[in-house]
């Protein structure tokens, strides 16, 4: 019973809600009607706290994610030839999605290495069916990129490890 | 322990009641009974035993089945233009078809040929002729794509051919037609003793399957309708039948059934080499295109070649042998030992059997009945091996088991008979659906048949399926092969007519199947395998789009500063490369067709705008849940406009 009265009272604020959308609709064009229901229905739904942030921002530096990379340790020094290497690797296999410093398709690499372990980063290149099923952040990344598979580029562990010495160089 | 054993007793009678039953089923022709539909039932997700590459007949084309589910896998275009693929439509595949008669987008293939490694089915390349333009083409079984076409000089309607021997030196190919060479104005009743026969030797290179004619041998003005190379015993030499050795030239279905027997030429290959060697050949100058694929640029490449190293049989003795033969005999089919040439005499009431060792013995003491025209005719009595006694009616074709027995379909009694070699006897006969032409066991035509399976593949169809108004697909109808008496198992239609199929175990070609065309091996002159290669370009009123393609948004997908009047090149990149994410592309009034480009690939197509205005491009191929976002704006201008060269993405 409870629950009928919550849904109720729900369902009023959000028709208020809408309606409210629709009046403002009337000033504006009409592409915007999408953009203002979308506002209006994140602030009426609950949010869980850990959701406020995005999954692309959100630091997750325990997470090695599900795939081939167990452990990986990173030296103090970044191997510059291997990062060349590595964007050479990356402009072929990645740039058409990923742009190194700004949101396209997927998300930008750049500072990836202050939010995710390195695993992470190469399981997601190397693995990236399962990641997107079975790693709770990388599913919601998809989410958070319109449905936008990751590609499995078929890169081999060396080109994947080169590609993360180029992201600590961006 | 006691109780135990009791147990299994149970269980085995049980067991042996069960398995009586099935046998006994087995015997039946009814589906039910003999559980026909669980053997060739294949479940969902799980794979067919063999792969079939059956000919496509009058869609020029090569079909791949599944069997024993008789399943369509793929079909391969080969000689027939293919809007689905864009082969011969985008600018990569049309040099393919081009011949000397030009720009030829169709063809009638009948005989797909597997290549061979010491007699037996390697799985690298099929080989199938072209009837019409007389052509051979060469499809790449790690890319099951047409990688090679070779059209064939003086030769006409190339149809005993492509048939491989056993190490795959030599693709063989015959004409049926006999043709003025040179080609010439002259009468056409001229023809008799006027008119010549050549019979081609590609040969194929070990490492790549590049083909090369290395030489044509010059015979009389028959009609040579099959051939098979020798094997085992008689590997060096090949066999084709001959019809029409009466050379009319009007009314054939009368005038070319005249004689009591017709030929089967015995063609010694190895002593063409050794006169090759020897320089025992003319050179004469002829025309034919040579067209290669190539896998690293993506494209193909049209040669046209001079000139063909010709050997005249009636001047160079011991290259060709008459074998006589009844009645316009038809299929030429050599048994697994190398030792049995059959001819399948299609107005004959029995099936003879010639003997090659006979023959050798016959050459060597030279025991002559005759010539035509300086190349020697045989005693039939010297080379006949055996007869089988009146089969059935129109023996066509014969393929063999590993066991010894051999099949023959007889198209006017539609049946296919199964007899013994060497004894001759008929041990079975089951009825088709009808009228068979060519039948298939896996591996049936080399030295190791793995005889699980007979396919044939029937001319008429009537009343097998549901209608379709006057036009029926042709039937094709598996028979299980392994016990005593043949078992009809399922029956499926088939894509334009299929004339012979080669069958082979799934496991030779399935772990070469490509499954991606690597970017950084990527050489097409016009690719872009990198977003920062994205570019329009535009040369007087030829404007080239360097387009990328991945899941899911075309770059660019704004372009402007095309006019009326241009000529486009959209040359289109797959940046994917993961398994099974082709993606297609399509653009408004295109007269040609999509294309479809496979991960790694990159394929072009032309487009001439002809209206003002902002027309759209899209991907064709459902590549992802944002697949329908997958697509462009293109802005065409007046032609005398200044609208400036412009293109973007996510700007």
């Amino acid at each position: 019973m409870r629950i009928h009265i919550r849904y109720a009272i729900f369902s009023a604020f959000t028709l208020l809600l809408m309606s409210c959308g629709g009046k403002e609709e009337k000033k504006k064009e009409g592409f915007s009607v999408e953009r203002e229901k979308t506002t209006t229905e994140k602030t009426a739904e609950p949010v869980p706290a850990a959701n406020a942030v995005p999954a692309s921002e959100r630091v997750a530096l325990d997470d090695k994610g599900v795939g081939p990379i167990k452990s990986l340790t990173l030296d103090a020094e970044i191997d510059q030839a291997l990062a060349t290497q590595g964007k050479e690797v990356y402009d072929q296999m990645c740039l058409a999605c990923h742009r190194p410093d700004k949101k396209f398709i997927g998300p930008a690499p750049m500072g990836i290495l202050e939010r995710r372990t390195p695993e992470w980063v190469m399981n997601m290149i190397l693995n990236p069916e399962v990641m997107v099923k079975e790693d709770p952040l990388a599913k919601e990344l998809l989410t958070e990129f319109n449905g936008a598979p990751m590609a499995n580029q078929g890169l081999t562990e060396e080109q994947a490890r080169a590609v993360l010495e180029y992201f600590r160089t961006l | 322990m006691k109780k135990f054993s009791y147990i299994t007793m149970a269980f085995v009678a049980l067991a042996t009641a069960f398995s009586g039953c099935k046998d006994q089923g087995g015997k039946s022709n009814g589906a039910l009974s003999s559980n026909a539909a669980e053997r060739v039932y294949v479940e969902p997700g799980k794979y067919d035993e063999f792969y079939a590459f059956l000919s496509g007949g009058f869609s020029g084309q090569l079909a791949v089945y599944g069997i024993p589910s008789g399943r369509l896998l793929k079909v391969v275009p080969v000689f027939s233009q293919d809007p689905e693929k864009a082969y011969g439509y985008n600018e990569e595949t049309k040099p393919l078809l081009n011949t000397t008669h030009g720009f030829i987008p169709w063809d009638d293939t009948h005989h797909p040929d597997m290549s061979q490694t010491n007699g037996v089915l390697d799985g690298r390349w099929i080989f199938m002729n072209g009837n019409n333009t007389p052509r051979v083409a060469r499809v790449d079984l790690t890319t099951f794509e047409t990688a090679e076409i070779m059209e064939i000089p003086n030769s006409a309607c190339n149809h005993s051919s492509a048939f491989v021997t056993e190490n795959t030196e030599y693709v063989i190919a015959g004409t049926r037609f006999a043709v003025p060479i040179p080609q010439k104005d002259i009468a056409i009743s001229e023809r008799k003793g006027n008119f010549k026969a050549s019979l081609s030797f590609i040969s194929i290179d070990k490492d790549n399957g590049g083909m090369d004619l290395a030489f044509q041998i010059r015979v009389p003005g028959f009609d040579y309708d099959l051939v098979h190379p020798g094997r085992g015993k008689s590997h060096g030499w090949v066999f084709f039948t001959t019809y029409n050795t009466e050379e009319a030239h009007t009314l054939l279905e009368v005038n070319a059934s005249q004689n009591d027997k017709d030929f089967i030429a015995a063609i010694n290959w190895k002593k063409a080499e050794e006169y090759i060697k020897e320089g025992k050949f003319k050179t004469e100058a002829t025309q034919y295109a040579h067209n290669v694929y190539d896998e690293e640029t993506h494209m193909a490449t049209s040669t046209i070649k001079k000139e063909v190293r010709v050997l005249d049989s009636s001047e160079l003795p011991g290259l060709v042998y008459y074998l006589p033969t009844p009645k316009s005999p038809h299929g030429c089919d050599v048994d697994p030992t190398g030792e049995y040439i059959v001819g399948n005499g299609k107005l004959s009431a029995d099936l003879t059997v010639h003997s090659f060792s006979k023959m050798i013995d016959a050459i060597e003491n030279k025991k002559f009945d005759g010539e035509a025209y300086g190349n020697p005719i045989l005693n039939f009595e010297d080379v006949l091996g055996g007869t089988v006694i009146q089969p059935g009616l129109g023996p066509l074709h014969t393929e063999f088991d590993d066991k010894g027995n051999a099949y023959t379909t007889f198209f006017i009694s539609s049946e296919v008979v199964k007899w013994k070699v060497g004894t001759w006897e008929i041990l079975d006969r089951k009825p088709t659906y009808y009228s068979p032409g060519h039948l298939s066991v896996p591996g049936g035509n080399s030295r190791k048949p793995w005889g699980k399976y007979v396919l044939a593949m029937n001319k008429i169809t009537k009343d097998r399926y549901l209608p379709t108004g006057p036009e029926l697909t042709q039937s094709a109808q598996l028979y299980d092969i392994t016990g005593e008496k043949m078992e009809l198992l399922s029956d499926f239609p088939t894509i334009g007519e299929p004339h012979y199929a080669s069958m082979v175990p799934a496991d030779i070609i399935q772990p070469k199947s490509k499954k991606i065309y690597k970017l950084s091996e990527n050489k097409h002159p016009h690719a872009a395998t990198t977003d920062a290669a994205v570019k329009v370009e535009r040369d007087g009123n030829e404007v080239r789009v360097y387009m990328t393609m991945i899941r899911s948004h075309l770059n660019p997908d704004n372009i402007e500063g095309i006019k009326v009047g241009d000529k486009v090149y959209f040359h289109l990149t797959n940046l994917e490369q993961d398994f099974d994410v082709p993606h297609g592309f399509a653009v408004i009034g295109a007269e040609n067709s999509e294309l479809l480009v496979m991960p790694g690939q990159t394929e072009t197509l032309v487009w001439y705008p002809k209206k003002v205005g902002v027309w759209p491009f899209y991907c064709t191929d459902f590549c992802s849940a944002l697949h329908q976002e997958m697509q462009g704006y293109i802005r065409v201008s007046p032609a005398n406009s200044n609208t400036e060269l412009n293109w973007s993405l996510g700007e």
